[in-house]
């Protein structure tokens, strides 16, 4: 449609702010992180300074345990990955592709098990995981996101497979390939780009994941994923908050993610909304 | 190999009724085309004897042996799909060999088997391509020479020719008559709503609608003899000529069928008529004309005609050559 | 291969018995993990909210009966008190905040949602790059979110204050995240600020469904551009719009690390997340914030089968 130039103008005014509002508040936290000592009292729109001091002591300082939080948060988030996706591959293929007595009820229970409250079953993990011995350990957390990755991931991968032509399973069907065959040999060489964005997307839930974490991980430093180990950060004296070592180390936790979000934007879409519209 | 009997077959999806009563004798190595308009249970039919669909009610055997609770996989079956449902991660090769290396043939016989169709298909050259490198004729021929590698007693296509071009198209065709020529003990049932490919490639065509068979018979057969109205109306083309009222009263019927071919202008005497509109095909013409009914009779003359549009003319059937049926649509 | 009777009665073709056998088997390992690692939980969650569990001894927790929902003490003066969740204003002001956030903050995300995701839907230059950049908010943590904003809108040193002091909206600088006229305002307006990329994106892809032709047709018939929005971009987006909605409803009505870290205590921003874990962890009543936690997922669940019945969600999927 063709606009006025007044409205074009207008326009872009608009178009300008939402780039703004969106990349402002982390712009900040990168310039106030590289200020050091009272140079961070000193509120400046522009980078004053560039002192990588913040992000050495984050790093290092406090027997590196933000480093150990780093491994924590990398090491619980592919292994809850990896779960959801193991078992939501061939229960999706079972969900999508096969028509059986109770499906709707299943996926009707999936859906809703997803959109779970989390606190609600909190007490109950919290006596589950001091029963298997997992209180303070990476398996604690392990076992309590797969509450909400793997829903999600079924739910996900259910939509996505629905869409795989169904000439092509009754080809393979002629062919005497077994529904086993038909996933691992079949779909799942097509399914990748839906198994990348699946995975993506609870990657980034379990990594930024919070509740739970702060309930079954907080008491002991070492076993802290890194949200906790950011709200949690203290500075030399009790009453100080270390401004700028949070803001270190929110870049330091945020980049990766930055950059994964940006490759992968079109699939983080697709995958969103195969969640969300096709609901 | 296989003779295959169908008996009282029916399907319902849910409560409706798709398949409603279906008896038919396929010989062995006949090439049997089922043809209809959309909606006619064609394609059900196919994929109930492929096993792809559970039968509601009457068996499927294949030389004598009921095959209902038979998979697909173990009917000694092959199918070439509308869409050719090629596995696209696959290579040529490999989706040719898919089935048999199932099966659990050596990887000797595997190799022979699809290096003998790639060579009668002539799809040696690509068999380390992709699906997505090759035209859509060669996608056809793939989707066909993974259903010979598997060395089928029967062969079903699901209109596989409707996704190529008109040029394409009759190439194909040709193919496939060749293909059924070659492998002269394998049954093949084909499902098209093209009556010009039913025509072509048959030995004999089963007319259905609405879930039953309206006929059986050999082409020649459906269009010298047909059984009813609408198998009259379906086979043929153009379309045979209806008339009704005072054109049928005199032969007795409630309406009557001329075929274009088996009209003839005549001097005096005949029905008569305006010419509407003529289309000139160089070796035929065919005169549309008006003679007072909603639609206009067609007449099929060879080269050109002598009657221009506008021109009053008297239309008239050969003798033996008029159709009649009765008031419920039945040939008399 | 089971024999097969002549007479034709209707028989399961192996395929289809075959391919149900697979399912269930497919479908196991995922059902038994849900049932480890939500239904059991969330049992042992409610059995708590009916006993006296506390941190110390929740292994050896005792019948409570309805105690933690509704009890009635006699005190010795004959003065009648009752507690429990059900009259507890504590409780029931985490419910108002609960749903003041979740209505406001999902209306502005929508709206705001909308607005984005029409400026998305046009052509211009840059518009891929400004589709990457709205993706930031989203990728952050919301703990890091909630710690960045909590340094931008610090009351002395936040560059929020600052900025609306040269802009003289505000007088004085204002305590954005302590000051409890504020607290609200600051939760909507980070979870906002947090969320829209999210709305505007699963609103873009409503609006990319919308065939071009539909909008050159009114155009060449001269229709305005507001009534085109009105009358043919919303209803059209509205399938779109109202899954959005209720997704981030439900999202909202659970909100947690947010409000914990950013304005930790306030009561004006208290949810019920926030005050039935503080009673289990911190007040060391696992049995009464169960009973709170228990309360809270009743609601959600009414309001998730409200959706799906109200949605007519096709779960099926049938073609």
């Amino acid at each position: 449609m063709k606009r006025s130039p007044f409205w074009n103008f207008m326009f872009y005014v608009f178009v300008a702010c939402i780039l703004i509002e969106s990349i402002f508040p982390f712009y900040y936290a990168i310039i106030t992180s590289f200020k050091s000592g009272t140079d961070l009292f000193n509120i400046s729109y522009w980078p004053t300074s560039f002192s990588l001091e913040n992000y050495r002591q984050v790093l290092f300082d406090g027997n590196g345990s933000f480093l150990q939080n780093l491994w924590n948060s990398l090491w619980v988030s592919t292994w809850t990955v990896a779960v959801a996706l193991t078992l939501g591959t061939t229960a999706s293929y079972a969900l999508a592709r096969v028509r059986f007595r109770g499906r709707g009820l299943l996926l009707m229970t999936i859906l809703a098990v997803s959109m779970f409250p989390q606190v609600a079953v909190l007490a109950g993990l919290f006596e589950t995981v001091n029963s298997l011995g997992l209180y303070n350990t990476d398996w604690s957390l392990i076992f309590s996101y797969t509450i909400f990755t793997l829903p999600f991931t079924v739910w996900v991968l259910t939509t996505f497979m629905r869409d795989l032509p169904i000439e092509l399973e009754e080809a393979a069907i002629v062919d005497g390939a077994s529904p086993w065959i038909i996933v691992t040999r079949i779909f799942l060489p097509l399914m990748w780009p839906a198994l990348v964005t699946t995975g993506l997307l609870a990657f980034i839930a379990a990594w930024n994941e919070y509740l739970y974490a702060l309930t079954f991980t907080a008491s002991s430093q070492a076993n802290r994923t890194v949200p906790v180990g950011i709200a949690l950060l203290s500075g030399s004296t009790a009453h100080e908050i270390p401004w700028g070592l949070i803001m270190a180390a929110s870049v330091i936790v945020t980049v990766p993610l930055i950059f994964l979000v940006l490759i992968f934007q079109r699939k983080i879409i697709a995958g969103l909304t195969a969640g969300g519209v096709k609901g | 190999m296989a003779n295959i009997s169908i008996k009282n077959v029916t399907k319902s999806f849910g409560a409706v009724k798709v398949i409603k009563g279906v008896d038919l004798e396929i010989k062995s190595g006949e090439f049997m085309v089922f043809v209809g308009p959309s909606g006619c249970g064609k394609s059900t039919m196919l994929r109930l004897i492929a096993g792809l669909e559970d039968i509601t009610s009457g068996t499927i055997a294949f030389e004598g042996k009921v095959v209902n609770a038979l998979a697909p996989s173990d009917r000694g079956i092959a199918m070439v799909f509308q869409s050719y449902a090629l596995y696209p991660h696959m290579t040529v090769y490999q989706n040719m060999a898919f089935g048999i290396k199932l099966g659990g043939a050596t990887k000797e016989e595997v190799e022979k088997r699809v290096r003998i169709a790639a060579e009668m298909l002539q799809l040696t050259p690509y068999l380390d391509r992709l699906p997505k490198q090759l035209s859509g004729g060669q996608r056809q021929r793939v989707a066909i020479g993974r259903a010979i590698v598997r060395d089928p007693k029967v062969f079903l296509f699901d209109e596989p020719l409707s996704n190529l071009d008109a040029a394409l198209r009759v190439a194909t065709r040709l193919e496939i008559a060749k293909l059924h020529h070659s492998m002269n003990n394998v049954t093949m049932i084909y499902v098209t709503h093209d009556q010009v490919e039913a025509m072509t490639l048959a030995d004999r065509i089963c007319v259905l609608r609405d879930g039953y068979i309206e006929q059986v018979g050999t082409p020649l057969e459906l269009y010298e003899k047909p059984n009813n109205l609408f198998v009259a109306g379906f086979i043929g083309s153009p379309k045979m000529n209806f008339l009704n009222g005072k054109f049928a009263a005199p032969y007795k019927a409630n309406s009557i069928g001329v075929r274009s071919e088996h009209l003839e202008f005549v001097a005096k005497g005949g029905w008569p008529g305006k010419v509407i509109h003529a289309e000139k095909m160089g070796s035929d013409t065919y005169s549309f004309v008006d003679l007072g009914m909603t639609e206009p009779a067609i007449i099929r003359e060879t080269g050109t005609s002598r009657h221009g549009v506008d021109a009053k003319v008297s239309l008239a059937p050969m003798k033996d050559k008029v159709h009649r049926f009765a008031v419920d649509g039945k040939s008399i | 291969m089971s024999s097969v009777p002549e007479n034709g009665t209707p028989i399961r073709n192996e395929l289809f018995a075959g391919r149900v056998r697979s399912a269930w088997l497919f479908l196991t390992p995922m059902i038994v993990t849900l049932l480890i690692v939500a239904a059991w939980p969330l049992s042992r969650s409610i059995w708590f909210s009916f006993s006296d569990a506390s941190l110390g001894h929740f292994r050896d927790a005792q019948f409570y009966g309805i105690k933690n929902y509704f009890k009635t003490i006699t005190m010795d003066s004959g003065a009648i008190h009752h507690f429990g969740v059900l009259v507890d204003p504590a409780w029931w002001n985490a419910v108002y905040n609960t749903f003041r956030f979740g209505i406001v903050s999902v209306t502005l995300e929508t709206v705001l949602g909308l607005a984005v995701a029409l400026v998305l839907n046009a052509n211009f230059k840059g518009r891929g790059f400004v589709r990457a950049a709205i993706l930031i908010p989203w990728a952050i943590p919301t703990v890091v979110s909630a710690k960045i904003w909590g340094w931008m809108l610090n009351d002395q040193l936040g560059i929020f204050n600052d900025i609306l002091l040269r802009l003289h909206i505000i007088s004085e600088k204002i305590a954005w995240t302590a000051d409890s006229n504020y607290s609200m305002f600051t939760i909507v307006m980070v979870d906002t600020w947090k969320t829209l990329p999210f709305m505007a994106l699963l609103i873009l892809a409503g609006l990319q469904q919308i065939p071009g032709d539909v909008y050159e047709a009114a155009e060449v018939d001269g229709v305005h551009p507001l009534s085109v929005f009105w009358n043919i971009t919303l209803p059209l987006v509205r399938p779109a719009l109202m899954v959005a909605v209720i997704f981030r409803m439900l999202d909202a009505l659970r909100i947690f690390d947010l409000v914990y870290i950013l304005t930790p205590n306030s009561s004006q921003t208290k949810t019920m997340a926030v005050i039935s874990r503080e009673n289990m962890f911190d007040f060391d009543k696992l049995g009464y914030g169960s009973a709170e936690s228990t309360v809270l997922f009743l609601i959600l669940l009414i309001t998730v089968i409200a959706y799906i019945k109200i949605g007519r969600v096709n779960l099926e999927g049938n073609n």
